[in-house]
């Protein structure tokens, strides 16, 4: 049985590490600030300009000069700080978050992200995603595993505008997880009932299989 | 010299001009200079180019002058939030330069610091880097970005002084501070104006240096784009 967004969410959260500073992307991404283990400590940045953010508001507390990266309101922490959107990306593009998780249309096996783009489409823009994968530590992609017409998304090579190249660590699908290594990716989970055939049906990307599934 | 101007019309006065390039502070519709914004409508200057991270939505912020057709060009990261946006561009009627975020953040910071152009990492590869300059660092490809100016800022903050000393609240400072650096003139919208030592002078976040004029926002809506809450908990 293929994995839900919930269950794609509680996958990432597991790459969480105490102490980390982490960048959520919009969509399922979101989801899994509500996975977060016991006992680990992470701080989430919104590139908007804010450090440690709180959970929603209750209804009579929202604030209009309080929201997140996708534009919803939220609430701060003691640990918060604000700051420009200058000094965020400062952040992003230097080096200093450890890790961000964010949604993708396509990836390719050698770890080239399209997420922004359909050409001849209207375009909504980048925002921050090319910053945050050129710039992040650790990159981890929550997808679909297929597009809604069953195609495949990870593939061999992008046929859609990347946002960055070779710049994704490890793809969490509702089929599986894949970690993309300087020789290839590799599949090293599978969802409940899923088997490497039916990976395999469903990838264009080549990929080896980690030994534990063998 | 008196910064301090009675109304958004007054501040602008003088300054505008067909064809001019305008930086307006915010992050969708949180810390966007509402007054600002209405006054330059009501100009009905033409032509604009507008440096913006969003184009705010329909019938709000930059939408209000996508709807008068007074801006020409729009450099931005995002515009996923506005519909008539879409439709002019679709039509041809509105140029279109998108800016990853931090490209774009910087690329202010560096024209406000007098920065002509910087390397970065940030869409190397992509489409966005076509027709730029590539450089090797360290054995990592890098690509030029330039320096972005504007004749004239927007900005919104939350408290200030006579002398343009600015300090934003929360996340409403986003674009604010840069842009209040890259504008030729930069005009500041500002929640609670007080007397000069009444801010505390280690807390300010853009010097009075960087603001010539000023004025007291009215009536501002803030609106919300996506109110987003949790349930309280029974009992």
């Amino acid at each position: 049985m293929a994995w839900t967004r919930q269950e794609m969410a509680n996958r990432a959260a597991q790459e969480l590490q105490d102490g980390y500073y982490v960048n959520l992307g919009i969509g399922i991404p979101t989801l899994v600030a509500n996975y977060i283990p016991d006992g680990v400590d992470v701080t989430l940045q919104s590139e908007n300009g804010m450090l440690g953010m709180g959970p929603f508001p209750y209804e009579d507390e929202a604030d209009p000069d309080l929201i997140n990266a996708g534009k919803q309101t939220i609430t701060e922490l003691n640990r918060t700080s604000y700051f420009s959107s200058a000094d965020s990306f400062s952040m992003i593009r230097g080096g200093h978050i450890d890790l961000s998780i964010l949604g993708a249309m396509q990836v390719s096996q050698e770890g080239d992200l399209a997420n922004w783009m359909i050409p001849g489409k209207m375009v909504k823009g980048m925002g921050g995603a090319m910053d945050l994968v050129a710039g992040v530590k650790k990159v981890v992609v929550i997808m679909d595993h297929n597009a809604r017409d069953g195609s495949a998304k990870f593939l061999k090579k992008c046929t859609l505008p990347l946002t960055g190249v070779k710049v994704v660590d490890m793809i969490i699908s509702d089929v599986g997880v894949f970690v993309i290594e300087e020789n290839g990716p590799i599949l090293i989970e599978l969802a409940p009932e899923i088997t490497i055939n039916d990976v395999k049906e469903r990838t264009e990307a080549d990929f080896l299989v980690d030994k534990g599934l063998l | 010299m008196n910064k301090l101007y009675t109304d958004a019309e007054a501040a602008l006065e003088g300054i505008l001009f067909d064809g001019m390039t305008i930086m307006a502070g915010g992050f969708g519709l949180c810390g966007i200079p509402e007054n600002l914004i209405a006054a330059l409508k009501k100009s009905g200057i033409k032509d604009i180019t507008a440096i913006s991270n969003n184009a705010g939505v329909d019938d709000f912020g930059l939408g209000l002058l996508l709807q008068t057709r007074q801006i020409k060009k729009m450099i931005s990261s995002y515009v996923g939030e506005n519909k008539e946006f879409e439709r002019q561009y679709l039509a041809k009627e509105l140029d279109l330069e998108f800016n990853p975020q931090g490209t774009l953040a910087e690329r202010i910071r560096a024209g406000g610091a007098g920065i002509p152009g910087f390397y970065t990492k940030t869409g190397v590869g992509t489409l966005i880097a076509e027709g730029k300059e590539h450089k090797d660092f360290n054995g990592e490809t890098y690509i030029m970005e330039t320096g972005l100016k504007a004749d004239v800022s927007l900005v919104k903050a939350w408290k200030g002084d006579t002398e343009g000393n600015l300090i934003y609240r929360k996340t409403a400072r986003n674009f604010n501070p840069m842009m209040a650096t890259a504008g030729t003139i930069t005009v500041a919208e500002v929640e609670e104006i007080v007397e000069p030592g009444e801010l505390d002078a280690d807390n300010i976040h853009t010097p009075g240096i960087f603001v010539q004029r000023l004025i007291k926002s009215h009536g501002l809506e803030k609106r919300i784009e996506q109110l987003t809450t949790r349930p309280r908990q029974e009992g």
